[in-house]
C-alpha cells in the first residue's frame, strides 16, 4: 500500500494516556512507552492509576487501570493535567477518562472490545462513540483484538494467550504517532520473556504489525514529534520513588558503615520497598517480613539497639499501629527510620491513590510529650536525597525520622540525574568510645543535646534502657517529677536543635512579591508548574515548597513576611497550613483537594489567578 | 566451657548483679528467678557484655534493671519481635527474653508463635503465674475457667491457654517447664537453655504472693510434688511417685498412668523420654498431662537442633555477598538503562 504523506508536528509537551482493564498490561505498555522516550533525551513523568482490587470484574469501571505519561522537549515536573491522547482498550476505559483529556485529544479504541455487553459492563445504555460528545476528539477505531488474532494466526498459542499480546499491537501504534523507536522494548521483551522464546516472538510480531499498522492505514492525520529536552548535563536513568528510596537507604548504609536492618509488613504502596531492597543482600541489608506492623517497627527497633542503620516502612494505617512502639523509640533515643508512604485514608481508604493526610499523624500522632523529626520527599528523585538524609539526621542525631513520601511519587517515575557517590556526605554515626569507665546511656552532647550509643558486645558499656522515664544522664528509672518535666523537655529541645542542622529554606521566584504558594511533599512538581507559568505571564508569584517539616528551617518565619498573600497547598483538608498557623501569625490561606489524585496545573492556576485579583 | 572460664576470673552472681533496687513484693517468686539466672550466667562464664535481656511489660519484665548486662525493657508483648531484630542484627549476643502469661500469651500472642516458629535462638522464660500482677489482679490467658478475679467477680468465662501446648504447636524446637520453688533445677535447667542452638521456652510455675498465691501449690508444695510431678530427663523412663513405683505407658494413641510391679508391669514397660525425637507428637502429648489424672511434667519436654532464623538470615546475605562480590553503589546507581545528557 503506498505511503500516505502525513504530517509531522513538532510538539513541546504531550500528555498520552494508556487505559484499560487491569489485566490488560496497561502499566506496561505505559511504561515502555516512557523508557523509550526517556532514552531519546525527553524529560517526562508519570502517573500509574490502578484499581484497589487485583483483579475487578473485568471490563468493568472499577477494573480500570491506567498509566498517564507526560513527554516534553521542555521541562516536565507532572504528569500532565488532561491527556492529549488517550488509548481505550475497552468502553469503561473510555468512560473513566473522558473528563481527563482534553478536547481535540486523539482517542484510539479497540473497536473488537466494543460489543453490546463490554458496553453494559462499562454501566453504558448506550454507545457513547455514536454521540455527539465524541466529535470533540479525533476518534481511532481500530479492530486491536482481532488484528492481533490475526497477526498470530499461526502461532500454536490460545485465543486467551493471543490476546494477552494486544496491549503490544496499542503500543506499536502510539509509537508509530510520536515517532519512537521502539529498540528498548525489544529488548525488554526478550529478557523478560527469555525462557518463553515463543512469547518474545508472538510480542515482537504484534507490535511491529501495530506500528505498520498505523503507519499503513490513514487512521491519523499526523504524526508528532517531541524533540531531546534540554536538561542539566549528566547521566539519567529512569526511576520511581519507591526505588529511588531503596537507593537513598543503601546510600546512607555505606556512607555511615552500618547494614541496613529493614523490618516490615506488606501494605500498599510501601511493598516495593521490601521487594526492591531484599534483592541488595550483597550490601549487607536484612530484611524481615514480620508477623504484622507492629512487629515491623520493633524488630526494627531492637536492630537499632544492636547497632544496625534500622528502618520500618508502611502506609497511614500501619504508621497507627507503630504509633506505642514508635514513642518508645523516642523514649529511648535509638536511631530508626520509619519511611511512610502515604495513601488515602482514613482506615482502607483509598489504598492505591495518592494523598498527603498522615502529616498530622508523622507530628503528633503519639502518647505522650514524643517529638519526632518528619521530613518528606518531594519528587520521584529525590526520594534517593530524603530517605539518605532521613538516616542521616537518625544516626547522627540519636532520633526515630518519620520519613514521608506518597504514592505518587512511589509509583511515578522520571528522569533521575544519577548522583556521584563521592559527592556524598560520610554519617557520623555516634558511638560510644569501647571501654569508657565514664559511659552514661543518658549523658548528651552540650550543643546537639544527642546521647551516645553503645551497642551490646561493646565492652565495659553494659547499660540498660527502657520505656520507663530515665534519670537524667544514668538512665536509671526515676519516677521524681522534677526530672520527667527537664527530660520531655531536653527531648523535644534536642528536636528541635535538628534545625541547625538543615538548609535553609529556598523560594523558588522572588524573595518578596503578592503571592507566596506554600508546599510540601509530592505535589512540587504540579505546585512549580503553575506558579512558573504565571511567573512567565509577569505575576509576582513564587514558590517555597518544604521538605523538612519538623523542624522547619530556621528561616522559615522570614520568608513569609515579604509576601502580602501566602498560600498553603496540599492534598488533604489543611494540615501543614493548621502546622504552620500553629507558629507563625499569617493569614495562611489554603487550597486543598482530596481525591485521591494529584493537583492539576488549570486548577491550581486558577486558584492563584483569583488569589491574585483580590479573592480569597 | 567451665575450664575456661577458670583460666579467667571465675564469675560469680554479683558479676549479674546491677546496682538497681529491686522493687518486686516481698515473697514473690520473681526473686528466686532472678537468682538463678544470675547464678546460671556466672556458670555459663559468658562475658556480660555479650549478653542482653530483653522485657515486656508486667511484674518480670523489670527484671533486666536488675542485671547487670545489656538490658532493653521495652513494650507490652512484644519483646519476641525487639528481640528478634536484636538477634538478627548482632548474632553474636545471647538474648533472654523475660515475659508473663499475659505478656506472652494475651497481648504479644502473635510475636510469641511467631518468634518460635521462626527458631530465633532466643531464650524465654515466661514466667507463669497465671494473673496480672502489675495491673493490679486481673485473670489472665492462662487463669483457670472460673477465675475470680478483679475483673472477675463472679469468675472467669474463657478457657485457658496451656504454653507447653501453645509453644510445641507452634514448632517449638525446646520447651521446658520449671518451678520457681526449685532454685536448683532452675539454674540447671537455665545452664541448659543457653546451651540450646535456637528458639529455648521454659514456663516457669512463677508464685504471685499477692494476687494468686499459691496457685500451682498443688504442683510444688514439697508434701505432693513427687506424686504430682514428673520429673522429664531424656533417655530415662517416666517414672516418678514419692516410691518411685509409678510410672507412664503409651497404651494406643494415649498415655496411662501404671504402678510397676502391680498387674505384671516392669520397669523395663515404662516410656522413655526421648526429648530429642524429631516428631513432637509425643512432647505434644506431655504438654496435655494435667492433675489429677496425670503427674505434670516438668523438665525438658522437648529439645531438637534445626537451623535458627538470625543464622539463616546472615547465611543468607553472607551467600549473596560470595555470589555478587563486593557491592559497588555507584554500579547500582547506574544499573538499568541509563542515558547522557550534554
Ligand atoms: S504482684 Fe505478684 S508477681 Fe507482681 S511483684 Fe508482686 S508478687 Fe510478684
Amino acid at each position: 500500500m503506498a505511503q500516505q504523506a502525513v504530517e509531522t508536528h513538532e510538539l513541546e509537551r504531550v500528555t498520552i494516556k494508556f487505559a484499560g482493564d487491569s489485566g490488560d498490561g496497561m502499566q506496561l505498555t505505559g511504561t515502555l512507552f516512557s523508557d523509550e522516550s526517556a532514552l531519546i533525551g525527553n524529560d517526562l513523568a508519570t502517573f500509574p492509576d490502578f484499581p484497589a482490587e487485583i483483579r475487578a470484574p473485568a471490563g468493568t469501571v472499577a477494573g480500570v487501570s491506567g498509566f498517564q505519561v507526560q513527554i516534553g522537549a521542555v521541562e516536565i515536573h507532572t504528569p500532565g493535567d488532561e491527556a492529549d491522547a488517550l488509548v481505550a482498550m475497552n468502553p469503561a476505559a473510555l468512560k473513566a477518562n473522558l473528563s481527563r483529556i482534553r478536547k481535540g485529544a486523539i482517542v484510539v479504541v479497540d473497536k473488537d472490545s466494543w460489543e453490546e455487553r463490554d458496553l453494559k459492563k462499562a454501566d453504558y445504555d448506550h454507545d457513547p462513540l455514536q454521540t455527539d460528545v465524541i466529535e470533540s476528539y479525533q476518534l481511532v477505531q481500530a479492530p486491536i483484538t482481532s488484528l492481533t488474532r490475526e497477526t498470530l494466526k499461526d502461532f500454536e498459542m490460545d485465543t486467551k494467550q493471543k490476546d494477552r499480546c494486544k496491549n503490544m499491537f496499542a503500543l506499536g501504534m502510539m509509537f508509530w504517532v510520536y515517532g519512537r523507536s521502539f529498540d528498548n522494548t525489544e529488548k525488554y521483551i526478550k529478557q523478560k520473556f527469555a525462557k518463553k522464546p515463543k512469547v518474545v516472538e508472538a510480542n515482537l510480531k504484534v507490535l511491529h504489525a501495530g506500528y505498520s499498522y498505523a503507519q499503513t492505514i490513514e487512521l491519523f492525520g499526523s504524526t508528532y514529534k517531541v524533540a531531546p529536552a534540554s536538561i542539566e548535563p549528566g547521566t539519567y536513568r529512569q526511576i520511581s520513588g519507591n526505588k529511588s528510596t531503596v537507593l537513598g537507604m543503601l546510600a546512607a548504609s555505606v556512607k555511615s558503615g552500618l547494614d541496613i536492618f529493614l523490618g516490615t509488613y506488606p501494605i500498599t504502596p510501601a511493598s516495593d520497598i521490601l521487594h526492591e531492597l531484599s534483592k541488595y543482600k550483597e550490601f549487607g541489608a536484612k530484611t524481615v517480613q514480620a508477623e504484622d506492623e507492629i512487629a515491623g517497627i520493633a524488630m526494627a527497633i531492637g536492630a537499632a539497639f544492636g547497632g544496625d542503620l534500622a528502618f520500618t516502612t508502611t502506609s497511614g494505617p500501619g504508621l497507627a499501629l507503630k504509633g506505642e512502639a514508635l514513642g518508645l523509640a523516642i523514649m529511648v533515643e535509638l536511631p530508626l527510620v520509619v519511611i511512610n508512604v502515604q495513601r488515602g485514608g482514613p482506615s482502607t481508604g483509598l489504598p492505591t491513590k495518592t494523598e498527603q493526610s498522615d502529616l498530622l499523624q508523622a507530628l503528633y500522632g503519639r502518647h505522650g510529650e514524643s517529638p519526632c523529626p518528619v521530613i518528606a520527599a518531594s519528587t520521584p528523585g529525590n526520594c534517593f536525597d530524603f530517605a539518605f538524609e532521613a538516616g542521616r539526621i537518625a544516626l547522627e542525631h540519636m532520633t526515630p525520622v518519620v520519613y514521608l513520601t506518597d504514592g505518587y511519587l512511589a509509583n511515578g517515575s522520571e528522569p533521575w540525574l544519577i548522583p556521584d557517590v563521592n559527592t556524598l556526605p560520610e554519617i557520623k554515626v555516634q558511638k560510644a568510645k569501647e571501654g569508657d569507665a565514664n559511659y552514661l546511656p543518658y549523658d548528651r552532647d552540650e550543643e546537639t543535646l544527642v546521647r551516645k550509643w553503645a551497642i551490646p558486645g561493646m565492652k565495659g558499656l553494659a547499660h540498660r534502657i527502657g520505656g520507663l522515664e530515665k534519670q537524667d544522664k544514668t538512665g536509671n528509672v526515676s519516677y521524681d517529677p522534677q526530672n520527667h518535666e527537664f527530660m520531655c523537655k531536653v527531648r523535644a529541645e534536642k528536636v528541635a536543635r535538628i534545625a541547625n542542622d538543615i538548609p535553609d529554606q529556598k523560594i523558588i521566584g522572588e524573595e518578596s512579591g503578592d503571592l507566596l504558594v506554600v508546599g510540601w511533599g509530592g505535589t512540587y512538581g504540579s505546585l512549580l508548574t503553575a506558579v512558573t507559568e504565571l511567573q512567565k505571564q509577569g505575576k509576582k508569584i513564587s514558590l517555597a515548597h518544604f521538605n523538612y517539616i519538623n523542624p522547619l528551617p530556621k528561616n522559615t518565619g522570614d520568608i513569609f513576611k515579604n509576601f502580602k498573600k501566602i498560600v498553603v497547598c496540599e492534598l488533604n483538608l489543611g494540615q501543614f497550613q493548621k502546622y504552620l498557623s500553629e507558629t507563625f501569625d499569617y493569614d495562611f490561606l489554603k487550597f486543598n483537594k482530596i481525591q485521591g489524585l494529584p493537583f492539576m496545573i488549570g486548577e491550581l492556576k486558577w486558584r492563584f489567578e483569583s488569589i491574585l485579583s483580590g479573592g480569597a | 566451657m567451665a575450664t575456661k572460664v577458670d583460666e579467667k576470673k571465675k564469675l560469680t552472681k554479683k558479676d549479674f548483679t546491677s546496682d538497681q533496687a529491686v522493687r518486686w513484693c516481698p515473697g514473690c517468686g520473681d526473686y528466686a528467678i532472678l537468682t538463678a539466672v544470675q547464678n546460671a550466667l556466672a556458670e555459663i562464664g559468658k562475658d556480660k557484655d555479650d549478653i542482653a535481656f530483653i522485657s515486656g511489660i508486667g511484674c518480670s519484665s523489670r527484671f533486666p534493671y536488675y542485671m547487670e548486662t545489656y538490658g532493653f525493657h521495652t513494650i507490652h508483648g512484644r519483646a519476641p519481635a525487639f528481640a528478634t531484630g536484636l538477634k538478627v542484627a548482632n548474632p553474636e549476643i545471647d538474648v533472654w527474653v523475660i515475659s508473663g502469661d499475659g505478656d506472652s500469651l494475651s497481648i504479644g500472642g502473635n510475636h510469641f508463635i511467631h518468634s518460635v516458629r521462626r527458631n530465633v535462638n532466643v531464650k524465654y522464660l515466661i514466667f507463669n503465674n497465671e494473673i496480672y500482677g502489675l495491673t493490679k489482679g486481673q485473670y489472665s490467658p492462662t487463669s483457670r475457667v472460673g477465675t475470680v478475679a478483679k475483673s472477675t467477680p463472679y469468675g472467669s468465662l474463657d478457657r485457658a491457654f496451656n504454653p507447653a501446648s501453645l509453644t510445641i504447636g507452634s514448632e517449638a524446637t525446646f520447651f521446658a517447664r520449671v518451678a520457681d520453688s526449685s532454685p536448683k533445677d532452675m539454674k540447671e535447667l537455665f545452664v541448659q537453655l543457653a546451651q540450646h542452638k535456637g528458639n529455648a521456652v521454659v514456663e516457669i510455675l512463677q508464685n504471685c504472693v499477692i494476687f494468686n498465691d499459691k496457685i500451682h501449690a498443688d504442683i510444688t508444695d514439697r508434701e505432693v510434688r513427687d506424686d504430682h510431678q514428673l520429673r522429664l530427663e531424656h533417655g530415662k523412663p517416666m517414672i516418678f511417685g514419692k516410691e518411685g513405683n509409678k510410672g507412664i505407658v503409651l497404651e494406643g494413641a494415649s498415655f496411662k498412668v501404671v504402678t510397676i510391679g502391680e498387674n505384671g508391669v516392669k520397669e523395663s514397660d515404662i516410656l522413655v523420654h526421648d526429648a530429642k525425637r524429631q516428631d513432637p507428637t509425643i512432647a505434644f502429648m506431655l504438654s496435655r498431662m494435667r492433675l489429677p489424672e496425670f503427674p505434670v511434667p516438668m523438665g525438658i519436654f522437648r529439645q531438637v537442633e534445626e537451623s535458627t532464623y538470625d543464622e539463616d538470615v546472615n547465611k543468607q546475605v553472607a551467600d549473596v555477598k560470595t555470589k555478587k562480590g563486593k557491592p559497588d553503589l555507584q554500579k547500582l546507581l547506574n544499573a538499568g538503562e541509563t542515558w547522557t545528557v550534554g
